[in-house]
């Protein structure tokens, strides 16, 4: 029970920290903006560790961080295998073939109003679906191993990523156009200067999108049928086994590969559109 | 709208006469080796034969088989009227309590569905206000629900319903706390946009109006909140339904859209995947526009369209 006590008194302590930091002269810099949030997520680890230990919660509901990063950190092979497998194979081969199919059928509809005029709402309603369903028909063609989820992932990040590069290459305004034509440009160089990097923040917006389902789709694929290895089948196997620690390091692990993917395409974005008004800041 | 009404019919044309010709070279190998079996001659004799054949060329060697694609009771790709036959079969022509209904299954879906979006919404909103009007909170907090939505989120579904198993608890609420964890921070995120989007002028308007905090909640940051909302209320009813059906898949559920879709998995039952696949499509597009139309209803009301 002392161990909730403290719990409490750490959560109120750190939380007028915060209030302090957050409401001082200094809130603005770089430092402070940075160091709020961290002192929150470090109290929410706390008082998780506090609360699971001084209540005595039984590990197959909720172990305490400390117990799931000795695991992650005693797993540390299986948890890369799980890694490559479905991350690697799975998620990132299907996100570059997705996106890739996505980006060109944008450049070939393109010039075809009348094709971009339909494909735009449909693709929109596509977008929206539960279109993760689709796993157990793919697994079922593609058989257990990561091309399956690889097939999941393509399906999944193609309709946002069409519908962002459509609209994104009706960007450029008849103004724009206009000089392109005074300056007698062929389409295929209004094309390359105008209508592609016009496009770059909304082609940046679908990547971005994308990362993430690609990686639900395929952790999720693999709920379907899975070779032994690979994090959905681990997290859907250790459930079976109530061995929870290894679950949520599953969790950590598909979330720092979720949050380090998104950084990476992000970085690029910033290299890319560093014209853009949002990238100024 | 009416201008995009052709294309959109032509592209959805498209589709379907891909569908449909994608069904021949998919199932053409299993309707050759259902004729061979009652009797009809089959350019390469024996299945084995033909496993390693390209489907194409099967396809031009034996065009008799060509109708039988589309009459499978198991293709690998059902044709779009199969998928339309069975959905009608289990949707209109069952009565809704019968376990092979549909309805049945889609409104156990929906109910954790909505239950989850509403808590998920409602939580919501409330953070986003103390995000808005505490200024500790909001650097606190924004950055890691900004940086949730990084990461895949659905792979905790399973976990979720098997924790609240076995501390008893089992039904539509499990389901209903996954939808609403979807929900969830699409909405912190969109209305924390929403009730900041009023700009200084209007801000500094209500104060020479020497407008209470609370007056300014409601008379200037909720109402100009309205299309933030409206516009993360549809990315979140389309996540709680998603969450909903990944949330019946770990425990082997019976009831349920996600329940059907595992069961076809299992039983090989492809038109009945395509079904409930085609019945969850059509659930979400109901709640979407469901929501559209609210949206426009209220901005209307509001003056704001």
């Amino acid at each position: 029970m002392t161990l909730v006590v403290f719990a409490f008194v750490f959560w109120l302590v750190a939380w007028r920290m915060n209030v302090v930091l957050a409401n001082s002269a200094a809130s603005k810099t770089r430092l402070i903006k940075l160091v709020v949030p961290i002192i929150f997520g470090f109290t929410i680890l706390v008082v998780w560790e506090l609360v699971v230990r001084g209540f005595n919660v039984p590990m197959v509901i909720l172990p305490p961080p400390s117990t799931i990063a000795d695991t992650f950190l005693a797993k540390l092979p299986i948890l890369w295998k799980d890694f490559i497998q479905t991350f690697v194979k799975g998620a990132l081969s299907g996100y570059l073939i997705g996106c890739t199919a996505a980006i060109a059928l944008a450049i070939l509809v393109e010039r075809f109003d009348f094709i971009r005029r339909g494909l735009l709402p449909v693709g929109n309603f596509l977008a929206a679906l539960p279109i993760i369903g689709t796993a157990p028909i793919l697994v079922m063609w593609f058989g257990f191993d990561w091309h399956s989820k690889a097939a999941v992932v393509v399906v999944m990040v193609f309709f946002p990523m069409l519908i962002n590069t459509v609209a994104g290459f009706s960007e450029p305004t008849a103004m724009q156009r206009d000089l392109m034509k005074t300056y007698s440009a062929d389409p295929w160089q209004a094309f390359i200067k105008l209508r592609l990097p016009a496009a770059m923040p909304f082609i940046f917006n679908g990547l971005k999108i994308s990362t993430t389902l690609a990686l639900i789709g395929a952790i999720v694929a693999e709920f379907f049928g899975s070779p032994t290895l690979g994090m959905g089948f681990r997290i859907s196997a250790s459930i079976g086994q109530l061995a929870l620690d290894m679950v949520w390091a599953e969790i950590v692990v598909a979330a720092l590969a979720g949050s380090a993917f998104y950084g990476i395409v992000a970085t690029i974005e910033k290299g890319v559109t560093f014209w853009h008004p949002s990238q100024r800041g | 709208m009416r201008r995009s009404f052709l294309p959109i019919i032509v592209v959805i044309a498209g589709l379907l006469a891909i569908w449909y010709a994608a069904v021949v070279p998919m199932n053409i190998k299993m309707a050759l080796t259902a004729a061979e079996r009652s009797g009809i001659a089959v350019t390469p004799v024996g299945a084995k034969e033909r496993r390693d054949r390209s489907a194409m060329l099967l396809v031009v060697q034996n065009t008799f088989a060509i109708k039988d694609t589309f009459a499978l009771e198991r293709p690998r790709l059902p044709a779009p009227h199969q998928v339309a036959t069975e959905l009608w079969n289990s949707t209109i022509n069952k009565k809704i309590t019968s376990k092979r209904s549909l309805v049945f299954h889609g409104w156990i879906t929906l109910s954790s569905t909505l239950l989850g979006f509403a808590i998920g919404t409602g939580l919501g909103i409330l953070l986003a206000i103390g995000i808005v009007y505490n200024r500790a909170m909001d650097m606190s907090v924004m950055p890691w629900a900004i940086a949730s939505q990084t990461i895949p989120i659905l792979a905790i579904a399973p976990m979720i319903i098997v924790v609240f198993n076995s501390v008893g608890l089992q039904g539509i609420f499990p389901k209903a706390i996954i939808s609403a964890y979807l929900s969830f921070f699409p909405v912190v995120v969109g209305m924390v946009k929403g009730l900041r989007s009023p700009d200084q002028m209007q801000l500094d308007l209500l104060k020479t109006y020497n407008a209470s905090s609370s007056e300014d909640f409601w008379k200037l940051r909720l109402p100009s909140s309205m299309p933030f909302l409206f516009a993360s209320l549809k990315i979140g009813i389309a996540a709680s339904l998603v969450g909903a059906i990944v949330g019946e898949l770990p425990t082997g559920a019976v009831r349920g859209l996600g329940a059907r879709l595992l069961s076809g998995s299992y039983y090989g039952q492809t038109i009945q995947i395509w079904s409930a696949l085609l019945g969850a499509a059509l659930l979400a597009a109901a709640l979407v526009a469901l929501i559209g139309l609210v949206q426009r209803l209220t901005l209307n009301r509001m003056g704001m369209s």
